[in-house]
């Protein structure tokens, strides 16, 4: 490729065409510039004189170069010019593409990508054979080569994505040493460039194999440590791996809004100090808020590095907590509450008080100390708020021991049934020595935990022995009698503690293990991170996992990892992301409470670079533009020349909008998503009726509704337009004040979406007459016709209020005409109307209620109106109605139905307000 | 029906404008008639001489010699309503405009002659187009007929005085951009003089014709397309342009002189008033 500068052109040869550029100059100069015509009654006198000077009047020299620069351009452009090409330095031998493959590539990666795909297609074009290795997924057996075509190399750059945690460059230093040394091997190695122990060793053995080019960003790695709680402040420390200059990062903290979707709750900034690798930020948050907070990320990184995740250490819980009997003053240490109030109130939200208060602050869990019975509300609302996923802890105590609760029968808000009286060991009265616990069962959650050997207890509550007593059973004594039961109830669970909440009946409040129990039940949170002891014995499912560039995704059936794993470093082995069991949430981040960020440090004699003149552009593309744009500037100019510009403004204006629309890019849309007829019915009142899919009936709908516009037109001041067929799936319902729904016994039932436009539509204030022609043979609301009972299926979904029969002093019966019956095609059927509130009262003297308020969203009949409205294409009646002069009578009666309908929707209750009533009493002869 | 009206419509429109904006333009300047300046028959008084033998006695001014011993009789200023002839240039070289701005030459003659004509009119004087074969009548009507004459386009290029109908010792006024061959000028004019008719002649020339601001290579021609010149450097002919329209204003200024003309030159950049004014007074003069 030929090049200039940083320029080089895929064509040069094209380049040899700017020669003739001086010969355009030469020709542009001799061809003269066509004469203007003018009118000009003056040229009479211009007769017989001559030019003196023979030599045309030349185009302009700027004119000139205006022309030569466009055409120079298009030369230019059209031999394909690149910026930064890629400098195609012929090698030999295999090559590898080493890339390491951590999170700190992640915020780069289309970049490292591309970098491997040039050097691939370099390598493709040279006929090279060549290896792309990941660092995390070394080649399994030591000096194993995957040597490709170059291009089949390249093919699978797309698929690859970086892992969510930092690689270890043992496996390929192993790797590396066992490759042949004779083979000649070229490397580019795309550097994450954080620190690794074996990085060096690895660059020493690759510069021995063959010429190793490291690509490696400048810009410092950014990472996150896990949020933590200080002081009751949250912290959170940035990292990075190279101390520069001073840098400013922003970090966001995103969790679920109260409506469940997932947003910025809080945004900080981080200063890093020059030199600085560490930046900090303590945020005061509400608890409340803080609670939500799913994880802080560095804002504009994507990288899992720059995720760290939140969880229960980050999180306090609402406990909830409540005594079985108050009024016992002075006696604090004996308080059933006093030892869990101390256990729970470092790390948790404790709340006090009435159940019903509690239950209504909705709490993580809530603990009764010895409380045996509740009130049949509380317990029904205590009952609720478990099955939604509320976790009841309860402690037995002596007024459990003594009451009914749980005997006889299951108790919803108790694991097991219980005996009378419970037991005690140990005391003046028993044999036995107080009991000690038995070790936890493998399905406990306690599993794990180490039983200190003073924890005795003395006295319990006894379950029922029963079929489900041994699998609700989680801990149990030395004997083998239950101590701790559980049971679900909904989505919750109920746990009962058959000991008490103090030191009456047991030690065990006094321990530490009482602690680590409520922690495994997950009532508290420990204060940070899990230990390993903490998470022998468990198993931890992992929910969410982060990917490499720190995007969460469901972490599907993958297998459970063991407690202890779960503090090591993430690897391939230990993902990171969300892990529960049961209740408990553990975060695995990237970068642990203690990690520090490093540079990577090169042996002497490897340099990283990284290109900085960024990616090749192709450039014609501009060129072609610019040699458009000068000529169209040449058109004006030569306008302007000639003085055409002058004359006609309208004409150069025109010139230049066509130039601006040639030389604009992007494609013109038309404006989608309204069709003309919903425009044209927003112009004007139009009338509206359902397509029922029934030709016939679809007709005489319109028909119906021609002939009803036509009466509307001329008999008051609203001036219909035609109307319109509305289909429900697809139409805007909006536009139309009234729809005519004639209802048919094979109508098809709306869609979910269609029902609820209409509902919309309904509450927007529109209204629906609802027909079902069958008022000939049913009275409404039988149901007996098929259409009745259509009609009843078809309305189910829709919001309609409460119905009544038209009122003799409904707004319809004097929207417009003073109307006593509303016949259609059939006469005499009652309608049915929105019920009038049931406070409306009828004042002294007045002959109507006062029902101030509202459209009636739906009215509903059987009388075939618009088969009384109907008229042809000469407006003559399209079907008969009734026979001879009382069939006309009630034709006319129909129609004046209709307009009072339209006049109602249009109007509202205006002619039900009491300011009319005296013109209507004088009217009605009263 | 339906298309007679709108013809109709198009055929009256330029009438009212033309009149009402004459009316408008004639307004400014004065009102009333015109004495000539010495006794005779007339309304307005001109003076009181003593009474003479032969006076008959209604002619005596009893309130005038009650205050004297002598008789006086007051005379009244003559009246005698005067014919003034117009010769408005409508050929095609006067329907030009070279702005958007301008109105063409033709339509700023008309105008100035028919504001001259409402001026006579009020004047009392009798007033006419010198092409018809109608006498110069007064009234509102003849300013009607004239205006719709002057609205009827003409065909030559360029125009020659037509002297139809010139009374004896009527003033005639010819507006015209006379830049079509001047023989026909001098000869009406020399016909005019012999008649005892004097006047006036109004040049009016657009501002592009006095300025020629051309240049480049332009193809020059006539507004009806008879004449025509190509110049591939119009700015060259600037110069001996201005000099053949100089030496054509002095020639028609020396043929006004020796036939007791006046001569004046009015662009179509300028208020139409002033020529107006200019013609008014030139007219005034003489009458």
């Amino acid at each position: 490729m030929f090049s200039l500068g940083p320029i080089g052109f895929s064509a040069p040869w094209l380049l040899l065409a700017l020669v003739a550029l001086p010969v355009l100059w030469w020709l542009l100069r001799a061809v003269p510039p066509a004469p203007i015509r003018r009118v000009f009654p003056g040229v009479i006198l211009l007769l017989g004189l001559d030019d003196k000077d023979h030599e045309t009047d030349r185009t302009p020299w700027w004119l000139l170069l205006l022309r030569l620069l466009a055409v120079a351009a298009m030369i230019v452009g059209f031999a394909g010019p690149v910026l930064n090409p890629e400098p195609r330095v012929p090698g030999s031998g295999p090559l590898v593409v080493l890339i390491d493959d951590g999170w700190a590539a992640a915020p780069d990666w289309p970049a490292r990508i591309e970098a491997a795909e040039r050097a691939l297609k370099t390598a493709q074009a040279a006929g090279r054979r060549a290896a792309v290795v990941l660092v995390s997924q070394p080649p399994r057996d030591p000096g194993e080569l995957p040597l490709r075509a170059a291009g089949d190399a390249a093919a699978a750059l797309p698929g690859l994505a970086p892992r969510p945690f930092a690689p270890d460059h043992g496996p390929m230093l192993d790797w590396a040493r066992g490759l042949d040394a004779s083979a000649q091997v070229e490397t580019l190695w795309l550097s994450d460039g954080l620190e690794s122990p074996a990085r060096a060793d690895l660059a020493g053995v690759l510069a021995d194999l063959g010429p190793l080019t490291v690509l490696e960003p400048p810009a410092p790695r950014l990472g996150l440590r896990p949020a933590r709680i200080e002081g009751g402040m949250v912290q959170v420390t940035a990292l990075r791996s190279r101390p520069a200059g001073a840098q400013e990062i922003a970090i966001t903290g995103l969790g679920p809004d109260p409506a469940g979707v997932e947003r910025a709750l809080v945004r900080a900034t981080l200063d890093f100090a020059d030199g600085a690798s560490e930046a900090r930020a303590e945020l005061s948050l509400p608890p409340e808020l803080r609670n939500r907070v799913a994880r802080f990320e560095i804002e504009g990184l994507r990288a899992a590095g720059a995720v760290t995740l939140a969880d229960d250490s980050l999180r306090r819980r609402k406990v909830a907590l409540i005594e079985g009997g108050a009024g016992r003053e002075g006696l604090e240490l004996l308080s059933p509450l006093h030892y869990l109030r101390e256990a729970l109130t470092p790390t948790a939200e404790v709340l006090e008080g009435p159940l019903a208060d509690l239950v209504a602050t909705g709490p993580d869990v809530i603990i009764l100390a010895d409380v045996a019975t509740l009130a049949p509300a509380g317990a029904e609302a205590l009952q609720t708020w478990v099955a939604e996923g509320g976790l009841l802890l309860r402690f037995a105590g002596p007024r459990l021991a003594a009451a009914d609760a749980g005997r006889g029968d299951d108790d919803p808000l108790l694991p097991v049934r219980l005996r009378a009286g419970g037991r005690s060991l140990g005391g003046a009265m028993s044999w036995g020595a107080p009991r000690a616990l038995a070790p936890f069962a493998e399905d406990s959650p306690f599993y794990g935990l180490a039983i200190p050997d003073d924890v005795t207890v003395s006295a319990q509550v006894l379950a029922e022995p029963g079929p489900a007593l041994a699998e609700r059973t989680i801990a149990a004594l030395a004997d083998g009698t239950p101590l701790v039961t559980r049971k679900a109830l909904g989505d919750g669970q109920v746990v009962l503690v058959h000991s008490t909440a103090n030191a009456e009946w047991s030690s065990l409040p006094l321990s530490g293990l009482f602690v680590q129990m409520l922690e495994r039940l997950a009532v508290s949170t420990p204060a940070g991170s899990p230990d390993r002891g903490e998470l022998a014995g468990t198993t931890w499912l992992p929910e969410r996992l982060l990917d490499g560039f720190g995007a969460l995704s469901d972490a599907g059936d993958r297998p459970g990892i063991a407690g202890e794993a779960l503090t090591g470093t993430p690897g391939p082995e230990l993902l990171p992301g969300l892990y529960r069991a049961e209740a408990r949430r553990v975060a695995v981040n990237v970068l642990g409470p203690e990690a520090v960020l490093g540079a990577a440090d090169w042996p002497m004699g490897i340099t990283p670079e990284w290109q900085d003149a960024g990616p090749e552009r192709d450039l014609s593309g501009w060129l072609l533009m610019a040699a458009l744009a000068l000529l169209a500037a040449d058109i004006l100019a030569a306008l302007a020349l000639s003085g055409r510009l002058a004359h006609g403004a309208g004409s150069a204006a025109a010139g230049l909008a066509l130039a601006l629309v040639v030389l604009t890019p992007g494609e013109t849309r038309a404006q989608d998503g309204i069709d003309l007829a919903t425009i044209a019915a927003a112009d004007n009142v139009t009338l509206a009726y359902v397509r029922t899919g029934n030709p016939g009936i679809d007709r005489v709908s319109e028909a119906g509704l021609a002939g009803l516009s036509d009466q509307i037109f001329m008999r008051s001041s609203v001036e219909p337009s035609p109307p319109a067929g509305v289909d429900l799936e697809a139409d805007e319902l909006a536009v139309y004040p009234l729809i005519y729904w004639p209802v048919t016994a094979d109508q098809p039932t709306p869609s979910d979406a269609a029902y609820a436009r209409l509902n919309a539509y309904l509450r927007a204030g529109g209204m629906i007459l609802f027909d079902t022609r069958d008022g000939d043979i049913a009275g409404f609301g039988s149901g007996t016709t098929a259409e009745g009972a259509r009609l009843r299926s078809l309305a189910r979904p829709l919001d309609i209020p409460p119905l009544e029969p038209v009122p003799s002093d409904h707004v319809l019966t004097r929207a417009f005409y003073l109307l006593n019956d509303f016949p259609g095609r059939h006469a005499g059927r009652e309608i049915w109307v929105e019920a009038a509130p049931p406070d409306a009262e009828r004042a002294d003297g007045m002959p109507f209620r006062n029902l101030n308020d509202g459209v009636t969203p739906v009215v509903i009949g059987g009388n075939d109106w618009a088969g009384a409205w109907a008229v042809d294409e000469t407006g003559q009646p399209m079907l008969p109605v009734g026979r001879g002069y009382a069939g006309e009578r009630q034709r006319e009666m129909a129609y004046r139905f209709g307009v009072n309908l339209v006049m109602h929707v249009l109007t509202g209750n205006y002619k039900s307000d009491q300011v009319h009533v005296p013109a209507l009493l004088e009217r009605l002869g009263q | 029906m339906t298309r007679l009206r709108p013809r109709a419509e198009a055929l009256a429109d330029p009438l009212p404008p033309l009149l009402a904006r004459a009316r408008h333009l004639a307004a400014g300047i004065v009102l009333g008639e015109h004495g000539r300046r010495r006794p005779g028959l007339g309304d307005a008084f001109w003076q009181f001489r003593p009474a003479q033998p032969g006076d008959p006695a209604r002619a005596i001014d009893w309130r005038r010699s009650a205050r004297s011993d002598q008789h006086f009789v007051q005379e009244k200023e003559w009246q005698a309503a005067q014919a003034v002839m117009f010769w408005v240039d409508r050929a095609a070289s006067m329907r030009f405009a070279s702005g958007k701005g301008l109105e063409t030459k033709a339509e700023r003659a008309a105008l100035i002659a028919l504001a001259t004509a409402i001026l006579l009119v009020n004047g009392g004087e009798r007033v006419g187009l010198s092409e018809t074969e109608a006498p110069p009548m007064r009234g509102p009507l003849q300013l009607e007929r004239i205006a719709a004459a002057l609205a009827e386009p003409g065909a030559p290029d360029y125009g020659a005085p037509h002297l139809a109908t010139l009374p004896r010792h009527a003033r005639a006024v010819f507006l015209s951009d006379f830049l079509g061959p001047l023989d026909p000028v001098e000869a009406a004019l020399t016909t005019a003089a012999d008649r005892g008719v004097t006047g006036a002649l109004l040049q009016v020339l657009d501002p592009a014709e006095e300025g020629f601001p051309y240049g480049g290579r332009t193809v020059f021609q006539s507004v009806g397309g008879s004449v025509a010149h190509e110049t591939r450097q119009a700015g060259d002919l600037k110069a001996r342009y201005l000099d053949r329209l100089a030496e054509r204003k002095a020639r028609l200024d020396e043929l006004a002189r020796r036939t007791g003309w006046q001569y004046h030159l009015h662009h179509t950049g300028d208020a139409p008033s002033s020529a107006l004014l200019w013609l008014y007074r030139a007219l005034e003069g003489r009458i």
